[in-house]
């Protein structure tokens, strides 16, 4: 397969980027997208040019490291996949792939296709944790989790942190994220006692970073690994009652 | 919490976009965030679908001839009379609708001043939208439209400004509303706004689940369903009357 790649290419943080159009020859259909640049960076490096930066690690769709705009979206055309997991078999053989990265002011360009995602971990040091007992692991069925329930958690956990659902939402918030992080915790028992101070804390700092949500959507269909806005619902009503909760511990001098 | 002083060169390239706001008393605290902020987006509109689907409803009886009509208006003003004074409730009624749209707008012109300020360098290429609609991209667009049309559809029916309704009759609402809707450019004034408001509603009637927390496996489905049917029984409704007009059907 041949492909033209228009990639995004800024030398750093300050700098003015532009387009730059690559050809990629003898790509075969089943490598991935990080392949392809891998790619086009071998043919820079010969030629003596600085190849494109990208970031990537686990290269099985597990660490959230690698994320692009592909064509206008996040991860590109296939639901569900991060962009290292693309296959070169979902586009069309010569076609023209426009490379961006995310776009978000609190996701500065560091180099090329890198950003730097570290307002995500401002938001997981707000309260994306649980206090536990350090020692030796609890008895796997101490505590009774409800089927449901673990499901739902597991769900929500499985969010990588890649940042595609600040890169596809029109305003740029990051409600799946936080939501997925905050909810997997409130759901379940070990996740209680910070319960209502975590809801407060994460979405607040959310606020400070991030757009806010006004129900577009774009973002569950961006998610390499199809998090639902159910989450974004939900902490929507955990929020509420963490406002008025914390309000009473307040009064009773327990805040 | 961000840290006062940054740890790392990497921490410092990323500076929040807002501060955060000295937290007052609950529960004003709630309209401090924007998460709160949808909420009372969420609650006000549901206070405008309420008064949307009376108003439509209760117009129908235009249907009904002028007697049935008059006798509706006049029920209006004398809800609960005489257990409260006349137009007591209707008055309620009015500052209700009034501080809800104060508030709706409140809060959407500060979402929108705030999400304007997220992405400061757009996108370069050519953006693809999956799930985000047109009724949803729109919104900044159809509630404006709305709210000019609010505006004209009082000059016009309830307070009979000269300049925009020249035979208006204070009380003949039958009579002024045939005149009003006989002018063309006037009808379709009211047809383009009622589709605007539509459009509004199909996103806003679901939207507002979702920023209010209702959100369950046995509903979900049903809320794009209901959003989609109450929006298109306002615009059918009160396209009608502009129509019925227009056609001779209500003289």
């Amino acid at each position: 397969m041949k492909f033209t790649l228009k990639v995004w290419r800024q030398d750093g943080p300050e700098a003015k980027g532009r387009f730059e159009t690559y050809e990629a020859n003898n790509i075969s259909d089943e490598m991935s997208f990080l392949e392809v640049l891998d790619v086009v960076n071998e043919d820079l490096i010969h030629a003596g040019q600085v190849p494109i930066h990208f970031d990537h690690d686990c290269r099985e769709g597990i660490c959230g490291s690698c994320g692009m705009m592909i064509n206008g979206q996040a991860h590109g055309p296939q639901r569900g996949t991060a962009t290292c997991q693309l296959h070169m078999r979902k586009f069309q053989d010569g076609a023209t792939i426009v490379v961006e990265p995310w776009r978000a002011a609190s996701f500065p360009i560091v180099r090329d296709l890198v950003v730097n995602r570290s307002a995500f971990d401002r938001i997981i040091e707000a309260g994306g944790f649980v206090s536990v007992n350090t020692g030796s692991a609890v008895e796997a069925n101490t505590l009774p989790v409800p089927k449901q329930v673990a499901d739902a958690a597991m769900d929500a956990a499985q969010c990588i942190g890649c940042g595609a659902c600040v890169a596809a939402c029109p305003n740029g918030a990051a409600q799946l994220f936080t939501s997925a992080k905050l909810q997997h915790l409130n759901l379940l028992p070990q996740g209680q006692a910070e319960r209502w101070e975590r809801t407060e804390n994460m979405v607040e700092t959310m606020e400070e970073y991030f757009g806010t949500c006004t129900n577009h959507g774009e973002c569950e269909t961006a998610c390499p690994k199809n998090i639902s806005i159910d989450f974004i619902a939900y902490m929507n009503r955990d929020y509420i009652k963490a406002k008025s909760l914390n309000r009473k511990l307040a009064g009773q001098g327990l805040e | 919490m961000a840290q006062a002083t940054p740890r790392s060169t990497v921490e410092a390239a990323v500076r929040p976009i807002r501060k955060r706001p000295k937290p007052l008393p609950w529960p004003l605290s709630l309209y401090q965030t924007y998460v709160g902020k949808k909420w009372v987006m969420a609650i006000t509109g549901v206070i405008g679908l309420l008064f949307v689907a009376g108003h439509m409803f209760g117009n129908i009886k235009m249907y009904m001839g002028e007697q049935e009509f008059l006798h509706y208006a006049e029920g209006l003003r004398t809800v609960a009379y005489p257990i409260v004074p006349e137009k007591f409730l209707l008055w309620v009624a009015r500052l209700g609708l009034l501080g809800a749209l104060v508030l709706h707008l409140h809060a959407a012109f500060s979402i929108w001043n705030h999400n304007r300020k997220v992405r400061p360098v757009g996108y370069q290429s050519r953006r693809d939208y999956i799930a985000a609609d047109w009724a949803s991209r729109t919104m900044l667009w159809t509630g404006p439209i709305i709210l000019l049309f609010i505006a004209f559809h009082l000059a016009d029916l309830t307070w009979g400004v000269e300049a925009v309704n020249p035979d208006f009759q204070s009380g003949e609402v039958y009579q002024n509303v045939v005149a009003s809707f006989s002018r063309w450019p006037v009808a379709t004034i009211y047809i383009v706004a009622n589709v605007a408001l539509g459009i509004h509603i199909y996103h806003g009637a679901w939207s507002l689940f979702q920023s209010l927390g209702v959100n369950n496996p046995q509903i979900n489905q049903g809320r794009r369903i209901f959003a989609a049917l109450f929006a298109l029984a306002i615009v059918a409704g009160n396209v009608s009357f502009p129509l019925a007009v227009l056609l001779g059907i209500v003289e």
